[in-house]
């Protein structure tokens, strides 16, 4: 790219989608408000319902979709998302693991309705809440309930600059501490899911003399045994830890797999 | 001027009474320093910095266990009666995010801009004597045959205010290292804290001619035959009171040796991959470097951040993860940490701190992993070769 007559190619049409999902990853990107108008004057925002109702027929370069699938109705949209769009991104706990409405999946869905709604039968969703990697192809996945702003801008940029962003998968513990907090589970004896977690956050939590909660889904190598283990023997019962672990990120295979070690049996 | 001795030289002796302590403070800060050590932060003794001695862990202490680490009130005013908590000096030579430089589009090419190192010189106050091993290790790393431009910078300026340790901790095995409790060499002040008999007061030695120039600033006072029988007691009673020990004899081969021994899958069914370990540690070095673009493409930064072999991204060689397995990760960290790393620089890569053994989630000790590495059974080859 040198000569002026091509330096103004056409700006990356961006879409925002959302399913079944709390909008909070998308105000993310409003949240942005430094950015924002560097963000605005690199990619036309040509669909997001959060910002502005004017919506723009595909082809989308890049969507970010938040929400996970609970409806068959959201199953036929996703698709229809991924046929216009070259790049699909998927924003947060929701779109990545299904969300906090996935503890659905564990119990039974006409029970739910039934407690919860006075005309169960006006209810038409699916039994289970289900990550966007389970019906189309993803091309990447953001963590965190919500996603942290810096990994956006980066992802972002990222795709601007046709690279790989730099989302390590690695263990909160790292940020933990590379930003010098104190291990607040070997220091406090506070029960901590930073060693099973991905890294995103930069450790608010411990920062502020709380564990982890999990919120960025799990780690790349996740090896939960011994850690629930140390939790227990901290005084957590097999159901709170499997409370601890059935947050934003229930359904994620390796939090699931980690519950269901624990064989409490609980919290259906 | 001062009583006492007002002008020191590299090996020479002084006593700083607990009341004139503040006096080095004003010296370090009269000479441009910022200064650094120990403090209390958030349950745990951390390095931040230092206004004043007030901001010491004045009457502290901390007990330490394998995944356990409690700070405790002393019975008595010690400044410095305590052993490493989970910062190492590291986080300021080596610091665990860094810009290395920052590269400017221009019309038709693009400029690269290194960054500069125009930190105020750190003064590091409170070095204990396995940290100055530490130090000097990640110098043979960042100084060697590629010089790190900012570490090399950094280290140029600090200025290591060593403390002889009057206790040794649970988690502690720097007599099995050869690295304490005693300062050797490699600092500029040497200091023992005294708590008696007699009044409390610091055993100051001179390290260098830096250390000298600074100790010309201080009123000591002459130390004496009881005061240097003193210094030497209580470095013979911490290195007795050790929690931990390593046999090092054949530590190289026995890592090298044994990458087949069945201990390596039984630490690893505990092992977290979480990196806590390789971060608290104050030689471990590796890093990863990354760029970041801006959103409107008219610059880019190059950052470098610890990384850790624990991670499985690390492992990564042309889109390959060539440690995939937990097992593989942990003997690369041990094998390197205690056998390789000898061949590379020509030391252990383990001062015997403790860190890795205290701030580990779960507790993992690697004294206990050489010694089970070392049962009669590990030492003979494995059947079939190595796997
Ligand atoms: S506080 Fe939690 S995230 Fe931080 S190092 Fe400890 S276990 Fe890891
Ligand atoms: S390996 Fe462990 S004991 Fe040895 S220097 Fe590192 S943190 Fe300290
Ligand atoms: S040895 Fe301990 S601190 Fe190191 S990676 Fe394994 S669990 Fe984490």
């Amino acid at each position: 790219m040198s000569g002026n007559s091509e330096m103004s190619p056409r700006r990356p049409r961006l879409a925002v989608w959302k399913l079944a999902s709390c909008d909070g990853c998308q105000l993310t990107l409003l949240d942005c408000e430094d950015e924002l108008l560097a963000v605005a004057g690199a990619v036309d925002i040509a669909y997001f319902r959060e910002a502005t109702s004017a919506a723009v027929d595909g082809p989308y370069d890049l969507s970010l979709v938040e929400g996970s699938i609970t409806t068959a109705a959201d199953a036929r949209r996703i698709r229809e998302v991924r046929a216009a769009t070259t790049t699909l991104v998927t924003i947060g706990a929701c779109a990545t693991a299904g969300g906090v409405q996935a503890l659905r999946n564990l119990g039974d869905i006409d029970d739910f309705k039934k407690a919860v709604y006075a005309r169960p039968e006006f209810i038409s969703t699916l039994a289970t809440s289900t990550p966007i990697r389970d019906h189309v192809p993803v091309d990447f996945e953001l963590r965190g309930c919500p996603i942290s702003k810096r990994q956006l801008l980066e992802t972002l940029s990222a795709f601007l600059a046709r690279r790989t962003p730099n989302v390590p998968t690695e263990s909160v513990c790292l940020e933990c501490k590379r930003r010098g907090n104190v291990c607040v589970l070997v220091a406090h004896g506070t029960p901590c899911l930073g060693p099973v977690t991905q890294a995103g956050c930069g450790a608010i939590c411990p920062a502020f003399h709380r564990g982890c909660y999990g919120c960025f889904g799990p780690q790349d190598t996740v090896n939960a045994p011994p850690l629930l283990t140390e939790l227990q023997q901290l005084g957590l019962s097999p159901p709170q830890l499997e409370r601890l672990l059935r947050t934003f990120n229930a359904e994620a295979p390796a939090f699931r797999a980690a519950a269901e070690s624990l064989g409490a049996g609980g919290e259906k | 001027m001062p009583e006492g001795i007002s002008r020191q030289g590299v090996g020479d002796t002084g006593i700083l009474s607990r009341n004139d302590f503040p006096s080095l403070f004003s010296a370090l800060k009269g000479r441009g320093y910022r200064v650094v050590g120990p403090t209390v932060r958030d349950g745990a003794i951390v390095y931040g910095d230092l206004e004043g001695d007030a901001d010491l862990p004045v009457g502290w202490t901390d007990r330490q266990e394998a995944g356990r680490y409690r700070l405790e009130r002393r019975g008595d005013d010690a400044l410095f009666g305590y052993n490493v908590g989970p910062h190492s000096w590291k986080k300021y030579l080596f610091p665990p995010h860094e810009r290395l430089w920052t590269a400017h589009r221009k019309e038709e090419s693009f400029e690269v801009t290194i960054e500069p190192n125009e930190a105020p010189p750190f003064a590091f106050l409170g070095v204990r004597a396995c940290e100055v091993a530490a130090i000097e290790v990640q110098d043979r790393v960042f100084l060697g045959k590629y010089p790190d431009p900012g570490y090399r910078a950094r280290r140029g300026r600090s200025l290591v205010i060593g403390v002889a340790c009057g206790q040794a901790g649970a988690t502690c095995f720097c007599t099995s290292m050869g690295t304490g409790p005693g300062l050797s060499e490699g600092y500029d002040l040497g200091i023992t804290e005294i708590l008696s008999p007699g009044p409390h007061r610091f055993l100051v030695r001179v390290g260098s001619p830096r250390g000298a120039e600074l100790a010309s600033d201080l009123p000591l006072t002459p130390a004496v035959t009881a005061d240097h029988g003193r210094g030497k007691e209580i470095i013979e009673r911490t290195a007795a009171s050790m929690g931990r020990s390593m046999t090092t004899d054949g530590l190289r081969e026995l890592m090298v040796d044994n990458l087949a021994h069945p201990r390596w899958e039984i630490v690893a069914r505990r092992c977290l991959s979480c990196a806590n370990c390789t971060l608290a540690c104050p030689t471990c070095f590796c890093s990863t470097n990354e760029e970041m673009t801006a959103l409107d493409a008219t610059s880019a930064e190059r950052w470098r951040r610890w990384d850790s072999c624990f991670n499985l991204g690390f492992t990564e060689l042309h889109s390959a993860k060539v440690r995939s397995s937990g097992m593989s990760r942990y003997r690369q960290w041990l094998t390197h940490k205690l056998g390789t790393w000898h061949d590379q620089f020509g030391v252990s890569g383990c001062v015997g701190c403790g860190r890795c053994i205290t701030w580990c989630p779960v507790g993992i000790d690697l004294t206990e992993e050489v010694a089970a590495i070392r049962e009669p059974q590990g030492a003979r080859p494995p059947p079939g070769g190595l796997a």
